[in-house]
């Protein structure tokens, strides 16, 4: 459905993105995560069609743009815009709009005629159950229907791939769990989804998640994979209180702080053998599920600590 | 100031309403917060965390009900004498874009009249525990986010503040820079501050010493964050707000 080939942006001497390729198929939720700076929204912005690569190519469906093989540009990403829907949690609605003006400015933009438009209004008016809300100003919405609300102005072309970005920042757990509902119906329906977040019980939600660390791909896998092979002894927690100072000098012990724990990693289980044997506290640590916080700081900070 | 001074606070039946056809920003809200301790004000958006933020800091009236912070186990009779006392960052921190971050560190230090050993103590500690020191000539405009964040948080603990107030410091940064954030927070507990932290981040309610879960401007819940999950038997604070709001809909 869309693949990403030896992509590389350059800003002046700068790499913000080098040599990344990946695939991501038809229905498949792909999450891209990485720090800030990491290249994630540059790599999004060659995606849609926003800006033109150093080296490499994105194709979707049958259009392939960016780069080709004599460096010159292939301008087919003006085809691709009507395929792609983009939604974000900073700006995508007006609140001083009602619903349904908020949707017509989006078909608007979209060049989209009557008819059309009030199919598809209806349609995402059935889907999320709106009823009269239709007619209510965006700025008095609970967040979570203003999430809905936004997703469906990005859904009103009916695009192939939706990307999403920070779709559920601030919104209520409940909210956020019936918006991802909504996420994986599309998706079964055969939308791809392309996330990009920082809030790792988002990232939960996706099949497979690329991280990125300084312009490259450093790990690509399903969340549960990720964390089983980031972590393959597991990961022990201790209180906070319990760890022996000099234990925060180790060089061959990974620890960060996670909720009133410690957890603490390492990659040789004769050394944590060891390591119990000087400090018998360590005996009375748990091992813990890892979690995507804990694959993201271990693989995108390194193992230094 | 004296440095031994401990400051608490108490909030009785606290509300705030900004006009009188929209629902209440907070209501009925009553609490005790500690000193040395980490209390976070959890919610999602809506939630009355900034209303209630706003309120402490002195900077909105409450429409009902009593804040009273008390120095040092008396009652301060006027929030003019606690004012010195408090650092309140928001959420959308106003640093000035070309000014670098030794420049914000110098100018703060004038606006609370710190003497030179003063601010030069201050401001080695200061750098030190925010891994700053190595980028003191760039502008506040090219940080990062986290480091943002952090600058904005220096300046506001140049005056040694006894309440540090911050109102969501960790929205919109990535992982690693909100791990470096409370590791900060963590560092400063010793130092007899009352902390009130707010946050979005609902894995961020387990970092606390005391957790204290908003709703649509309610106070859900408050206490101990491991006891409150084994009490409402819920595995995370997603699971637990989600249980409540579940509980609504039926």
């Amino acid at each position: 459905m869309l693949e990403v080939r030896s992509l590389s942006v350059y800003f002046g001497d700068f790499a913000a993105v080098k040599k990344v390729s990946f695939k991501v198929s038809k229905g498949e939720i792909f999450g891209l995560l990485g720090a800030n700076g990491a290249g994630k929204t540059t790599t999004i912005r060659v995606m849609c069609g926003l800006l033109i690569p150093t080296e490499g190519e994105v194709q979707i469906g049958d259009t392939i743009f960016g780069k080709n093989n004599n460096g010159n540009n292939n301008n087919s990403a003006e085809l691709i815009k009507s395929r792609i829907g983009y939604m974000s949690q900073k700006f995508t609605l007006y609140d001083d709009l009602t619903v349904e003006e908020n949707w017509k400015f989006a078909a608007s933009l979209r060049n989209m005629n009557n008819g059309i438009y009030k199919k598809r209004c209806d349609y995402l008016n059935q889907w999320l159950s709106l009823g009269d809300r239709t007619k209510q100003l965006v700025g008095k919405l609970p967040s979570g229907l203003k999430q809905q609300v936004a997703l469906a102005a990005a859904l009103f072309h009916n695009p192939d791939i939706i990307f999403l970005d920070e779709p559920t920042a601030g919104v209520s757990p409940y909210a956020r769990m019936q918006f991802w509902n909504l996420i994986k119906i599309l998706a079964s329906e055969g939308k791809t989804i392309i996330v990009t977040t920082h809030y790792m019980d988002e990232a939960e939600n996706c099949e497979r998640l690329s991280l990125m660390r300084a312009g490259e791909i450093i790990a690509l896998d399903s969340p549960e994979k990720l964390k089983h092979s980031t972590f393959p002894h597991g990961i022990w927690g201790l209180a906070e209180e319990k760890i022996p100072p000099c234990l925060r000098e180790e060089k061959t012990l990974s620890m960060w702080p996670c909720g009133l724990n410690y957890h603490m990693v390492t990659h040789n289980l004769a050394h944590w053998e060891d390591l119990k044997k000087q400090h018998p506290i360590l005996a009375n640590a748990t091992l813990v599920a890892p979690t995507l916080e804990d694959v993201f700081l271990e693989l995108v900070e390194g193992r230094s600590r | 100031m004296k440095t031994h001074t401990n400051v608490s606070l108490t909030l009785q039946n606290l509300e705030k309403n900004f006009s009188k056809v929209q629902a209440l920003a907070l209501s009925g809200v009553s609490l005790h917060f500690e000193v040395g301790m980490l209390h976070g004000i959890i919610g999602p958006e809506a939630a009355g965390k900034t209303t209630l933020m706003r309120l402490l800091a002195g900077l909105l009236a409450p429409s009902k009900g009593t804040i009273s912070y008390s120095i040092d186990g008396v009652v301060a009779s006027e929030f003019e004498t606690v004012r010195p006392l408090i650092a309140y960052m928001p959420e959308r921190q106003s640093l000035y874009a070309d000014l670098s971050i030794k420049e914000h560190l110098d100018f703060f230090s004038k606006l609370y009249e710190l003497t030179p050993s003063e601010y030069k103590e201050k401001q080695e500690r200061l750098l030190s525990i925010t891994r700053l020191g190595g980028f003191l000539e760039r502008p506040a405009g090219k940080l990062s986010g986290g480091m943002y964040k952090k600058l904005g948080l220096i300046c506001a603990l140049l005056r040694s503040p006894k309440v540090l107030l911050l109102d969501e410091p960790t929205n919109g940064v990535d992982p690693i820079s909100r791990r470096e954030f409370w590791e900060l927070l963590y560092s400063l507990r010793q130092e007899n501050i009352l902390m009130l932290v707010s946050t979005a981040y609902m894995d961020e309610a387990e970092r606390c010493s005391r957790a204290h879960l908003f709703q649509e401007g309610k106070l859900l819940f408050s206490g101990i964050p491991s006891e409150l999950l084994v009490k409402h038997r819920a595995k995370d604070f997603n699971e637990l707000f989600i249980k409540q709001a579940e509980q609504r809909v039926c």
